[in-house]
């Protein structure tokens, strides 16, 4: 492991300073960062620590909810506020990884961390993601890759759960950078492989996550975050869906849907959000909508099988939450 | 000693045997013994050290001055070793040895094969050495898929003779009489009767080829010593399954006698198979040792586990089997191409030649050569493989002939204590009511239970020797060279020692896992107990004679005449009686000892091969093929049990590691390199706690008196059925057959599909 300088700045200011400068890399809980470390893909030459700085772990239900980015995926997870006022982003917290590892990822750790992709994952392998020329995952084994876009330079999936329920939730980072602050949405937030095959989303060198911020909840929604894992312990997601509605009337007034796990960046399923805006909010849409959402996969050989558990896990939770 | 009449049997059922008891054994106990110990439920002597994390593990063990060592690995899956130059190397930070692994000219035959080895002062100083060795490699063609591998035109993996690196308790890669072509070699036949005719004869025939994937051992604690050179003695700290076996492979390697070789394992983290000799790895780090003159640790990174120490091969068998009308078995046929990668040894017949009764039985064992990482012995090898195919072969079967798949297995288990434990098994998983309880209320899950057998043979055997010292305070000291592997066998001999001395456990110190100890037996094919224990049984009783000697000839009494009984020497009358407390306050500073050698197998005993019965249940999501195993009943013969609490321990193991076979583990090669892409806990996926379904454990405690304490080995036989039982439990939720493991979830739908579409699978 090459050998590095921990920087510990004493503001955030000065952390996004030192983390602009080259061959830096930004740490809070660390979790991510030290897979890569020690697999040896990501050596970086100066560490820029944030773990310490106080007043960015708060958490406020709101509504609107302001959380703070270092805010641990375990925090999240048991606040009852925030779980009654976003169950999708309590319980897509509460699912992810280990609870060693959740009393330890951040949220902003768990929207910036990088792919699984084991091709990526291995340093012997120079794929795209890495800056080579070979996306390994097309031709190669790919049966834990995208099922949507999977023709695009990367085939990686995009690995955050609490992303997934964010973007249902229309949330937004706000972040700190040597030019400024500013506030991203994360319908902006990602990037895909075609314009950045290197890169998961649009933050600048230095800039940081400083609050993640969700909108109050319409009067009459309701939203609902599931996953499938092959295991219940210690697994990463098949797929994921998350579904936030506005319900008026019994009709179904607006709808965002997102699917997790399928794409190199979090997906909204704008089609089976069509097939709902207007619907008669009961169970009946949902095998519709749920076929609406999958209808534009692109599976590779070995993952047919995710674009009907996609279909499945999104009827299952549009069913549950028009019940 | 001569001959005795013992009795023999399991549930009540005994039958009288004329044994031969070698002299100074004691005779098997009778079923009417009363034990104070034996068989109840004994915490481990070690588990606080365990839990409280002061027990020293090799891979904890530190040293002054101790150097860390590192494998440079070849990242091709085949390559010729061009040139190899350290000198870089060896100027790097802290760099203290650096040893060539592969001679220039030499070919590596897997992504993962070891090239080269530096020491250095840091961990971090050894790999960032590893990457300063200049290697120029020619990389060879390579085949890794073992479907491929056996095309006439596939690359060969060994071009003339086939040689691979062996180490101990690896499984035989050449086999000099069996013929070879391409990367295929074989068949290791066998013929009983003659299966064209017990086909010939059959009512109702089916066959089926079931697929298997690699799974690997994958054991906490990494393979790795600690080597200390003090002149021209070598010490080692070992993470192994066989310390004597160690001890030798190092002598040999090193070209150094084996008096001059220690070999040291307090604790151990988990074998399977894979750890019985010193390895690569363990040479490795003697070599550099001596070159630097310092002590070496260099156990392995999870990921070279999973690459380079051992694996339970691929298969692909094919069986094909018929009964008549009335269910008697006519024919078994198998034809099985295993892969281990670049080992052999890949055979699955053990099952359909030793489990049910069929005149006529065939199978043809075929190798399949790969550049992949070689396999190892793994927790019954072939077995669990072998079982798979024939249990859903029989379930199969017994469908065609529309019987049920428990009557028809009654009827052709010659196993009498098997069948008994067929019929405990499906009482406590209620298989009678099994069709009913099919659907649940949710309409998407339906659920399934199925069964399967277990064989396995070994009863352990000669060569252990055990110590046993009673001091003139009334304890006892019990030295046996035995490594406890994470299985019980430091509390297991220390009962059977406490047991015979008729002293409460405490009374007792146990000495284990060191080679200037008495010869203790490799820890492996659950022959541990049955080899350890009887020597251990010998060496207490042998002391405690010789007690009753000096008790007799203080009383002018025949030394026959005086017997221990509930803690104290008497006389056969009881008109004498001492309490062992005073009979040894009568020894001098030196104690009384007795070192006793395990005796042969009583052959005129009762031999059985060791049965065992799995039920599992599962519920199966039909909508995304998601499988749970909800519970597993297993019924084992563990012959007697000598501790319940640490033998329930190891069938649980058994079964989770099933379930983790049956559902999860599969080393994933990439075709485009060769190399393996999950060489991790996280992507090779292991069973975790979530997962484990509700075991239930059973044993039928069996006499056989083949040793004096009737003991047999369980680590194998708990995981031999669990993944078959597993799969004849999906195959009757969702009524189609499965052929593969591991059952995924897109495999289970593809099953579903077919069977809506009317193709029979």
């Amino acid at each position: 492991m090459k050998p590095f300088a921990l920087v510990r700045p004493a503001t955030l200011a000065e952390a996004s300073r030192e983390a602009a400068k080259p061959r830096s890399e930004l740490k809070a809980g660390g979790v991510d960062l030290l897979d890569r470390l020690k697999e040896g893909f990501d050596s970086p030459e100066r560490v820029v620590t944030i773990a310490h700085l106080p007043g960015l772990d708060g958490i406020h239900a709101g509504p609107p909810a302001r959380v703070g980015a270092l805010a641990t995926l375990a925090h999240i997870a048991a606040h009852r506020d925030l779980r009654r006022l976003y169950p999708a982003l309590a319980d897509a917290a509460e699912g992810a990884a280990t609870p060693q590892i959740r009393n330890m990822a951040t949220l902003g750790g768990n929207l910036c961390q990088r792919p699984r992709c084991w091709y990526y994952r291995l340093a012997e392998f120079d794929c795209r993601k890495k800056g080579g020329a070979t996306c390994f995952a097309q031709d190669g084994e790919n049966r834990f890759h995208a099922i949507f876009d999977s023709d695009l330079v990367c085939c990686c999936l995009h690995p955050s759960a609490t992303a997934v329920a964010l973007l249902a939730y229309s949330g937004r980072v706000e972040t700190v950078s040597p030019r400024g602050r500013r506030t991203i949405a994360l319908d902006d937030f990602f990037v895909r492989p075609t314009k950045d095959a290197v890169k998961e989303n649009v933050l600048e060198p230095g800039e940081i996550i400083e609050t993640v911020a969700i909108p109050a909840p319409a009067p009459g929604a309701r939203s609902i975050y599931r996953k499938l894992k092959e295991k219940e312990s210690f697994d990463w997601p098949l797929v994921e869906v998350c579904v936030n509605l506005t319900v008026a009337g019994g009709v179904i007034r607006d709808s965002r849907v997102v699917l997790g796990s399928v794409a190199p960046t979090p997906r909204r399923a704008t089609e089976a959000e069509a097939v709902l805006r207007g619907a008669r909010a009961a169970p009946e849409v949902a095998a519709r909508a749920a076929e609406a959402a999958v209808a534009g996969a692109k599976p590779l050989k070995q993952n047919a099988f995710r674009v009907r558990l996609a279909r499945v896990t999104l009827e299952r939770a549009l069913r549950e939450i028009l019940a | 000693m001569g001959r005795e009449k013992l009795r023999l049997g399991f549930n009540g059922k005994f039958h009288e045997r004329d044994v031969e008891i070698a002299a100074g054994d004691p005779a098997p106990w009778d079923p009417s013994q009363k034990f104070s110990l034996l068989g109840s439920r004994v915490a481990r002597l070690d588990g606080s050290a365990k839990t409280t994390g002061t027990a020293r593990y090799g891979i904890d063990v530190r040293l002054p001055g101790m150097l860390y060592g590192k494998i440079l690995r070849s990242p091709h899956a085949a390559a010729v070793v061009k040139a190899l130059d350290l000198s870089a190397a060896r100027r790097m930070p802290g760099v203290k040895a650096a040893i060539e692994i592969a001679k220039p000219g030499e070919t590596v035959r897997f992504a993962g094969g070891e090239v080269a080895a530096v020491a250095a002062d840091t961990a971090e100083q050894a790999l960032d050495a590893i990457g300063a060795i200049r290697v120029e490699y020619e990389p060879r063609p390579f085949v890794v898929d073992p479907a491929a591998s056996r095309k006439a035109d596939a690359p060969p993996v060994f071009d003339k003779k086939i040689e691979t690196k062996t180490s101990a308790g690896d499984l035989p890669s050449a086999q000099k009489a069996l013929p070879r072509q391409g990367n295929v070699q074989g068949p290791r036949s066998y013929a009983k009767g003659n299966v064209e005719e017990g086909f010939s004869q059959a009512e109702a025939v089916v066959e089926g080829t079931y697929t298997t994937q690699v799974q690997t051992h994958a054991a906490l604690e990494t393979h790795g010593l600690v080597a200390r050179w003090e002149g021209d003695e070598l010490t080692v700290w070992a993470s192994t399954q066989g310390i004597f076996s160690v001890r030798d492979e190092l002598a040999q390697v090193l070209n150094i006698p084996a008096s001059k070789v220690h070999v040291v394992t307090q604790y151990m983290g988990g074998g399977f198979g894979a750890k019985f000799g010193a390895r690569v790895e363990g040479v490795a780090a003697a070599r550099l040792a001596r070159e630097a003159g310092q002590p070496v640790k260099l156990f392995l990174d999870r990921k070279e586990e999973h690459l380079a120490t051992g694996n339970r091969p691929s298969a692909v068998q094919w069986v094909k089997a018929g009964a008549t009308r009335d269910g008697k078995l006519t024919a078994l046929q198998l034809i099985v191409h295993g892969n281990g990668g670049t080992n052999g040894g890949t055979g699955t017949s053990g099952p359909i030649k030793n489990i049910y009764g069929c005149i006529n039985v065939k199978t043809d064992e075929y190798d399949v050569f790969t550049n992949a990482g070689p396999s190892a012995a793994m927790r019954a090898p072939g077995h669990p493989q072998g079982v798979f195919a024939l249990e859903a072969t029989m379930d199969e079967l017994a469908a065609r002939l529309g019987m049920d798949p428990l009557e028809f297995r009654l009827k052709n288990d010659p196993s009498e204590v098997r069948r008994e434990e067929f019929s405990i098994g499906a009482e406590k998983i209620g298989w009678k009511t099994r069709d009913t309880r099919r659907t649940t209320r949710n309409l998407a899950v339906l659920r399934g239970v199925g069964m399967a057998a277990a064989v396995w043979y070994n009863t352990g055997g000669t060569g252990p020797k055990a110590t046993v010292t009673i001091h003139r305070d009334g304890s006892a000291e019990l030295v046996h060279g035995v490594q406890d592997i994470g299985t019980g066998s430091r509390t297991m001999i220390a009962i059977v020692a406490a047991e015979e001395l008729q002293l409460p456990l405490e009374r007792v110190s146990v000495r284990i896992g060191d080679t200037r100890m008495p010869y203790g037996p490799g820890s492996g094919g659950s022959t541990t107990t049955p080899s350890s224990a009887p020597a251990v049984r010998a060496a207490a009783y042998q002391a405690c004679r010789k007690l009753a000697g000096l008790v007799a000839a203080e009383w002018g009494a025949p030394e026959a005449d005086v017997l221990l009984t509930e803690g104290q020497f008497a006389t056969r009358d009881g008109a004498r009686r001492i309490a062992w407390k005073d009979a040894c306050a009568r020894l001098g500073a030196e104690g009384l000892s007795a070192t006793a050698e395990r005796a042969e197998n009583h052959d005129d005993a009762w031999k059985h091969f060791t049965a065992g019965a799995q039920f599992a249940e599962v519920e199966v999501d039909t909508e995304t093929g998601l499988v749970r195993v909800v519970r597993v009943v297993a019924v084992h013969d563990c012959g007697l049990v000598v501790n319940a609490l640490t033998a329930e321990s190891q069938v649980h193991g058994g079964v989770i590691q099933g379930v983790s076979y049956a559902l999860y583990e599969n080393r994933i090669l990439d075709g485009q390199t060769g190399r393996m892409v999950n060489p991790n806990v996280e992507q090779y996926k292991i069973v975790g706690s979530r997962d484990v379904p509700e075991i239930e454990v059973v044993f039928l405690p069996v006499w056989d008196g083949i040793n004096n304490t009737h003991s047999v080995g369980i680590g194998e036989p708990a995981t031999v059925p669990t993944a078959a039982a597993i799969a004849n439990a999906v195959s009757h939720a969702i009524g189609a057959r499965v052929r593969r493991l591991p059952i995924t979830p897109e495999s289970v739908l593809e099953l579903i599909d077919q069977k809506r579409a009317g193709v029979r699978a």
